[in-house]
């Protein structure tokens, strides 16, 4: 028996709405396997998993503190990944987004005034603006692969973090730990809803999906980037030019990752510490494909996403399951959203092999069609 | 035995792990497919190779698990990117997401045991010649496949029948449809291949250079593999080079850490990553050499037409 794949006329209305969903459910089915060989009551695993978290006043706040970067990171990214820029070192450019704003309450640190805050966030979307700008640079103008050149420069920031917390930003007072300063009030993001922790860098990621949203569906830009993204060649003609889109892109999504995280360590952290990341920067190519490139479908799905993170911690407490599962579970979501989105352009039929007769596969075809 | 032959040894085991899985790579590339999964390919085989090795106290049971455990993960990728058409960029992260998080729970109970290294085999009278002896002839079984594999795979591509059509492949699936060959099962074997190569090279990793399990032990060693195969200009030769030179400079900087230079141990351990961005430049700002040494359809998805 083998697969083929017939190409749809045009895109599949239904495919589009229903492939997350149907991504979803095969996830789901995995995990309950999963948790069964582990030998764990799956019903009771998955509902700790993903039903637990969400049915208490705290934990919602800890799943909006966890969205809050994954959503701004993949609107970013969206926008890259439909313009056919491969960014995904965005790991690293929130961790450089982090450090660049942290430079005002680490290093001036008596200086408290209400532009404390704005300035930190603008130079956090600064540091990760000028990073992505690397690979920008060596992508547009000498032709360098910018999927490696982002990625190794994620190794190179986590790197520059340790140094600087271990060394000359370490907290004078701190015995030692390797850590900073912890933030003065005023550069410290304010909760926004009062019940809670969920700190303003949720507003903001909410903001940037309607603005990128309005941004990709109303403007001239947004044409210019799908266009560019499906063909270079006709972006040529139409006067587009993919030079600059690398760099606009790049910038672009530089500047949320860096803003992601210059929100999480104000906001969240309050301090910088040798690693600030459970690996957002990754986790958001999962949340930029699983809301399909779309600003606002990425803000369900970075929700869905910082579920698996909350849910991963809670399983380990109440059933002694590894947090490992977490990315696992992320990894079983990307390949299933990747392989459902395929019923979006294309027919999938089973057709039994040569050797089976030519009565079944007759029956296939006409069942198919 | 000198403190140069014994730098030359680390080189060589530093770059072994990286040529393995850069010459599987490079297969898969020249049959059209980029696989960005390697990373997680190859932390899967170095995950299973310990385990296995534990479990059955014999480190070649646990080469085999790497490269069984690398080719099945390996067509896991193959099954989206091949008959689902899926995209082959994002398949590969997911690849890499996914192996780091199951080769996370599969070793979780090893973490902190003392591994078994994988025994050095002498060749009788070759060892005794000086420096080379102890280089070339004093090595584990890991070291001679990989020697075997540069000759093998530069014999297949350029000498052999089955490789020229592998090349068609991955230079024009259209004209080698055409002409009777079934790409999708060719893309399969060279997938196959590549996380093979990838499990093996992960084995290495976990048998020979640091005879341990660590979570995410690789290190993003996949990633620089995948450069260097875009450094080696898709050449078995050229790729043995810059995995070497990837193995010195990866080397030099742990003794300079070790000897205690005056640089941030941290800014040293940066260095193999901005010596893989570098390379990267030289080799890929003349526009026009890139386009001719790049496999012409790599990357580019394949539906035969009935």
């Amino acid at each position: 028996m083998r697969i083929e794949l017939e190409k749809r006329p045009d895109v599949s209305r239904l495919f589009s709405i229903l492939s997350p969903f149907i991504a979803l459910l095969l996830t789901l089915v995995c995990g309950a396997v999963m948790f069964m060989m582990l030998g764990k009551n799956p019903v009771a695993a998955l509902y700790g998993f993903f039903v637990e978290p969400l049915m208490e006043v705290w934990s919602l706040h800890e799943l909006a503190v966890k969205a809050a970067p994954l959503i701004l990171i993949a609107v970013g990214l969206s926008v890259c990944y439909r313009s056919n820029n491969w960014n995904i070192g965005a790991e690293g450019q929130f961790i450089m987004g982090a450090i660049a704003g942290s430079i005002l309450p680490v290093m001036f640190h008596e200086w408290n005034s209400p532009f404390v805050l704005p300035l930190m966030m603008l130079f956090g979307m600064l540091g990760g603006a000028l990073f992505a700008g690397i690979p920008a640079f060596l992508k547009a103008h000498l032709n360098t692969n910018e999927i490696l050149t982002s990625l190794m420069l994620v190794y190179v920031a986590q790197l520059f973090l340790d140094w600087l917390v271990r060394g000359p930003w370490r907290n004078p007072g701190g015995l030692n730990f390797p850590e900073t300063r912890t933030f003065e009030a005023s550069a410290i993001l304010p909760e926004m809803i009062a019940s809670g922790r969920t700190h303003w860098g949720f507003g903001f990621a909410i903001l940037a999906a309607i603005l990128i949203w309005f941004m990709m569906r109303y403007t001239l830009k947004g044409f210019e980037i799908t266009v560019l993204g499906q063909s270079e060649r006709a972006g040529r003609f139409a006067g587009f030019s993919s030079r600059k889109m690398i760099w606009f892109s790049m910038l672009l999504s530089g500047a949320l990752a860096g803003l992601a995280g210059i929100s999480e360590v104000s906001g969240a952290m309050q301090q910088l510490r040798p690693v600030i990341s459970p690996g957002y920067g990754f986790t958001a190519i999962i949340v930029a494909f699983l809301g399909r490139l779309n600003p606002l479908g990425i803000v369900v799905a970075g929700l869905v996403l910082a579920l698996t993170y909350l849910g991963g911690e809670a399983v380990q407490v109440s059933l002694e399951i590894s947090d490992k599962v977490t990315r696992v579970f992320q990894g079983l979501l990307l390949f299933f959203v990747l392989s459902c989105d395929t019923l979006i352009h294309y027919r999938i039929r089973l057709v039994a092999s040569k050797l089976a007769g030519s009565a079944t596969a007759a029956a296939t075809t006409d069942g198919a069609r | 035995m000198g403190i140069f032959e014994a730098i030359l040894l680390t080189v060589i085991t530093a770059a072994t792990p990286v040529v393995i899985a850069a010459l599987g790579e490079l297969v898969t590339e020249r049959s059209g497919v980029l696989n960005l999964g390697v990373e997680g390919m190859m932390v899967m085989g170095a995950a299973c190779a310990f385990v296995a090795t534990q479990v059955t106290g014999s480190p070649y049971i646990g080469i085999l698990a790497g490269i069984a455990s690398g080719a099945l993960f390996s067509l896991l990728f193959g099954f989206l990117t091949l008959s689902l058409v899926a995209n082959q960029v994002a398949t590969g992260l997911a690849m890499t997401i996914l192996g780091l998080g199951v080769s996370g729970m599969i070793g979780e109970a090893y973490v902190g045991q003392p591994g078994i290294k994988l025994p050095q085999i002498v060749f009788p009278l070759l060892a005794d010649i000086p420096v080379l002896g102890r280089l070339l002839f004093q090595q584990d079984l890991i070291f001679y496949l990989s020697i075997a594999l540069v000759v093998g795979v530069q014999w297949f591509l350029f000498r052999s029948r089955a490789g020229l059509k592998l090349r068609s492949v991955g230079d024009s699936h259209s004209s080698a449809h055409a002409l009777g060959i079934n790409v999708i099962r060719t893309r399969y074997l060279a997938v196959m291949f590549g996380g093979a190569c990838a499990g093996l090279a992960g084995a290495q990793l976990s048998l020979v250079y640091t005879p341990q399990w660590v979570e995410n032990m690789t290190a993003g060693r996949g990633w620089i593999a995948l450069a260097l195969v875009v450094f080696a200009s898709w050449r078995p030769w050229r790729l043995v080079a810059g995995g070497y030179l990837f193995g010195a400079v990866s080397i030099s900087q742990l003794h300079a850490q070790a000897f205690g230079i005056g640089i941030p141990s941290q800014f040293l351990s940066a260095l193999p990553y901005l010596a893989t961005i570098a390379v990267l430049i030289l080799i890929s700002h003349n526009r026009r050499t890139t386009l001719i040494n790049t496999p012409a359809a790599l990357g580019k998805p394949f539906v035969p037409d009935r």
